[in-house]
């Protein structure tokens, strides 16, 4: 399973391993290069095979398939038309590669587009690309897929080049037409024009920009004639007006005639295997057409959710537990706690850890930071769709990962690759979920496939319920901390980190965890930002028989916390500032500087007169490659912590959609504070507990804080937002609570047993 | 099963269905207007809002054979001036992220809007805490209902 990618994650993570230690969430594991430096591979094997980079039209002539549904009739597609179709009536469309879930690649691969191509926004569309990973691989993964928050940072470039293409062919076109020199031709707002007063549109030109050769290196713009990219006011969202009148088509809108809906019951415990069924009263619902055992447990398919729900309450299922995880959190917690006073297996060992805190002298300061297992219950419950004929295969749901997916639908259906017609499209959100290193959406749908036989499609629905306690959570993990002061320095610092491999156990193990140990555990605790001269980060990678998977922002949702918490207490300990001290520990970390005096001049942290009763913290946070700083101001209530205001600032080097980039900030705050606030799927032996959203409290609109969000300028490349606003808020929560003489919560949620 | 008329959106449509199954499906699966969404089923996250009689009801948790004669309106076939005003805004600022829960947020703020023309932010949080919105967007979504709130001043 999985050649293409094993083969070039292996290459690639050689190339990653010299650099430093940014690899995180699977795509980036695969990977483990920086997006240059996959570029540059990628140029390569372009350059080897002979195909230039974007002359990619054979693509639609031989294999049309996957545009069924499209281009419409009367449009054209202009080379290079696998990212690009222009309409007659002069719409240009974008083929998206990645999944649209919320995060904006729709809007932002149109910006890089319209950027080079000189179009108006007002004709801008955008629409998912189909799975073919030889034309839409994320150049950061080598694959077709989303996640590490990789897209603006992998197609700055390349979608740059399309639309810059795109506009010298148009330009050659109506150079030809027109009988003039091309370079006597402009292009404006979507506008072609000579000075002769001869003037069209991208539309009247299509078809003879097609037959115009493809610009070998396509000349790009000099940032400072951007009219879009960075620009305020000017780009709207694509996806806003659909996602407001009910037309935008998610999975679960997928309807089609005779299509059967299918529940599947799973076991309660992980691990659970079915031992016997009986589905004689299932079968007697009106509506349910058939019952057939699969790998994940009994599936019910039936007319409709209703119907299939019913069946499926009727039936009965004895489960084997004996390979079932039994433990509970309570269990699991002790466990981590006995082993955190052992070494674990080191990650980074700075200085003389040991011989520091011997020395004697000093304050020592001790804490234990538990985290619990957390769901990323997008509001869309996992769902996904197929339908075959015994050959050719139409599969239509929000695939964070299209390459793999399709890889282990071909597996289980006994089809070719090419066979597969694999659609993603819109998710009402991931956070992670809808990418997984085991595939198991695309396995468990084309095993359903299976079970029935080719004939009508079938949409495999998740309630709610079911993906709540359907595992793949974030891990459960324990951080031991110990740090020394001494004459108001912090001179020593260890953190023991206690949790479970997302990697171990996977397809990507090989080629994705470094002697052993993972780095998605122990991503920001290993290199701090701060100038600690005695250092050590040691990690116990335990087995636990609960799946858990990235969830936005993956390792630093937890070492974030960790981190920042015990700094924080540590510079307390020391009476420094939170923001001077800060300052002075990272001579080495310009970029995280930058965030946090940006952060404090926002907020006027100095100086600011609190009303009684408030307080502030404050948080800084690196992840994949974006640096985030946040300062809180909040109170205490009956009900826990009332976060009053966050302010944030962003270094994502180069903002293309500065209000996308606001927007996710605005998100990433909102989602991290429901979490560390309220959520928690506790294990009572072994099974889930919280089942929906009145016993997994999410963040409500009366919790909300305002927020303001500051932009650091910066021609760094850019980098992603979708994950990195999540991890400061939780510890700059807990900053503020001991300003206010609280402790700082050293288990989350803050608000136990928030159940609404 | 049961044969039962809805009145959705001005029109009539016949159904076959079983009493108790909650109007949510029905409007989905029956009738095909798949913008109300299903987000938990048991009245929690709002995402399956709709209007019966004019008053905002979880579709997910009232049985199809309750409705009786009463209209039911979904996102498609909103057409007040408040409902257009809401909209309009949800636009402009940009409201949706992965939009899933939009639906019902905008079906709960057109009925803020409808009783109380210039609702304070105390009011929007009562009116508008049992939708839930994963992505959070719910800084923009209390903008939007302020900026529709004053473009139907005139
Ligand atoms: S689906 Fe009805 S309230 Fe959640
Ligand atoms: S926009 Fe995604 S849940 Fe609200």
């Amino acid at each position: 399973m999985i050649y293409e990618l094993r083969k070039r994650g292996t290459s690639a993570m050689n190339i990653r391993s010299q650099n430093s230690s940014v690899a995180t969430e699977l795509p980036q594991a695969i990977a483990r290069m920086s997006v240059e430096d996959a570029t540059r591979l990628s140029r390569r094997s372009i350059l080897k095979t002979g195909a230039a980079g974007l002359a990619l039209g054979v693509y639609l002539a031989r294999g049309g398939k996957a545009f069924a549904q499209q281009p419409p009739a009367a449009s054209i597609n202009i080379t290079p038309n696998t990212f690009l179709i222009i309409g007659s009536d002069n719409t240009v469309t974008v083929l998206c590669k990645h999944i649209e879930m919320g995060q904006g690649p729709f809007t932002g691969m149109a910006t890089l587009v319209a950027e080079e191509l000189d179009a108006d926004w007002s004709q801008m569309r955008a629409d998912h690309a189909p799975s073919n990973p030889g034309l839409y691989k994320n150049l950061a993964f080598g694959v077709q897929g989303t996640g590490g928050s990789t897209a603006i940072a992998n197609s700055f470039e390349q979608m740059r080049k399309v639309g810059a293409s795109a506009r010298a062919m148009l330009v050659s076109a109506a150079a030809a037409e027109w009988n003039v020199p091309a370079e006597e031709i402009t292009v404006e707002n979507g506008v072609i024009r000579h000075s002769s007063g001869k003037e069209g549109r991208f539309g009247e030109f299509a078809a003879k920009a097609n037959q115009q050769p493809l610009p070998e290196n396509p000349k790009l713009k000099d940032p400072s004639q951007f009219k879009l990219i960075g620009k305020e006011g000017v780009v709207k969202r694509l996806d806003s007006a659909a996602k407001s009148n009910g037309s935008a088509v998610y999975t679960m809108d997928i309807n089609e005639p005779d299509m059967l809906t299918v529940l599947i019951a799973r076991s309660p415990r992980f691990g659970g295997t079915v031992a016997s069924f009986d589905a004689s009263a299932t079968k007697a619902i009106p509506g349910v057409v058939d019952v057939k055992q699969v790998p994940m447990g009994v599936a019910v398919y039936a007319k409709g959710f209703w119907a299939a729900r019913k069946g499926r309450e009727a039936l009965k299922v004895t489960w084997d537990d004996s390979k079932a995880e039994k433990r509970g959190t309570g269990q699991l917690l002790s466990e981590f706690r006995m082993l955190s006073n052992t070494p674990g297996k080191v990650v980074k060992e700075e200085g003389a850890v040991d011989a520091e805190f011997a020395k004697g002298g000093g304050r020592i300061v001790e804490a234990e930071f538990v985290f619990p297992y957390l769901a990323h219950a997008a509001m869309e419950p996992l769902n996904s769709y197929l339908k075959w004929d015994g050959e050719k295969v139409v599969s239509r749901f929000g695939s964070q990962f299209p390459t793999p997916d399709m890889a282990v639908m071909a597996q289980v259906l006994g089809v070719k690759p090419e066979n597969i017609d694999l659609k993603t499209i819109l998710a009402g959100g991931s956070f992670g979920r809808r990418a997984q290193q085991t595939t198991h959406i695309a396995f468990e749908l084309a095993s359903v496939a299976k079970a029935i036989g080719p004939g009508p499609g079938v949409k495999v629905v998740w309630t709610r319920e079911d993906d709540m306690r359907g595992g793949y959570y974030r891990p459960f993990a324990l951080h031991r901390m110990r740090g020394l002061v001494r004459d108001k320095k912090i001179v020593a610092w260890t953190d023991t980190i206690v949790s479970q491999s997302i990697m171990k156990g996977s397809p990507f193990e090989a080629m994705t965890m470094k002697n052993g140990l993972d780095a998605t555990v122990y991503e920001g605790s290993n290199e701090i930002p701060y100038d600690v001269e005695n250092f050590r980060c040691d990690l116990h990678q335990v087995e636990i028989g609960v799946p858990v998977l990235w969830w936005r922002s993956v390792g630093h949702t937890h070492t974030g916390y960790a981190v920042e918490a015990f700094v924080d207490e540590l510079l307390e300990a020391a009476g420094i500032d939170a923001v001077e001290g800060r300052l002075a520990l990272m001579s080495k970390k310009p970029r995280h500087a930058g965030v946090l005096k940006a952060v404090a001049e926002l907020s006027d942290w100095k100086n600011a007169k609190l009303a009684p009763g408030r307080a502030r913290g404050i948080a800084v946070v690196e992840s994949f490659n974006t640096f985030v700083a946040q300062v809180v101001e909040l109170s205490m209530t009956d009900d826990g912590p009332k976060v009053h205001k966050v302010w944030c600032a962003v270094d994502c080097g180069v903002a293309v959609n500065p209000d996308i980039i606001r927007a996710q900030m605005e998100g990433g705050i909102g989602f991290g504070l429901g979490h560390i606030l309220y959520a928690d799927i506790p294990l009572e032996d072994g099974r889930p507990v919280s089942g929906n959203f009145d016993t997994y409290r999410s963040l409500r609109i009366n919790e909300m804080p305002e927020i303001e969000v500051t932009i650091v300028q910066s021609t760094e490349k850019p980098t992603g937002v979708g994950e990195p606003g999540v991890p400061p808020i939780g510890p700059a929560v807990a900053n503020a609570l001991a300003k206010l003489g609280l402790k700082r919560p050293r288990q989350l949620p803050m608000v136990p047993g928030a159940s609404v | 099963m049961t044969q039962l008329t809805l009145k959705i959106n001005g029109q009539s449509h016949s159904i076959d269905a079983d009493p108790d199954m909650p109007l949510l499906w029905a409007i989905r699966e029956s009738v095909g207007l798949t913008g109300t969404k299903y987000g938990c089923g048991v009245a929690q996250c709002g995402a399956c809002t709709v209007f019966v009689g004019g008053l905002p009801v979880r579709s997910c948790s009232m049985p199809v054979s309750a409705v009786g004669a009463d209209e039911i309106t979904t996102i498609e076939g909103l057409k007040s001036k408040e409902a257009l005003a809401v909209q309009k805004a949800w636009v402009k600022l940009d409201v949706p992220q992965c939009g899933y829960c939009q639906s019902g947020q905008i079906m709960s703020a057109t009925s803020l809007l409808e009783i109380n023309a210039k609702p304070t932010d105390r009011d929007i949080d009562l009116a508008m805490n049992g939708n839930i919105c994963r992505c959070a967007t719910y800084v923009r979504i209390r903008a939007a209902i302020h900026d529709a709130a004053k473009s139907l001043e005139g």
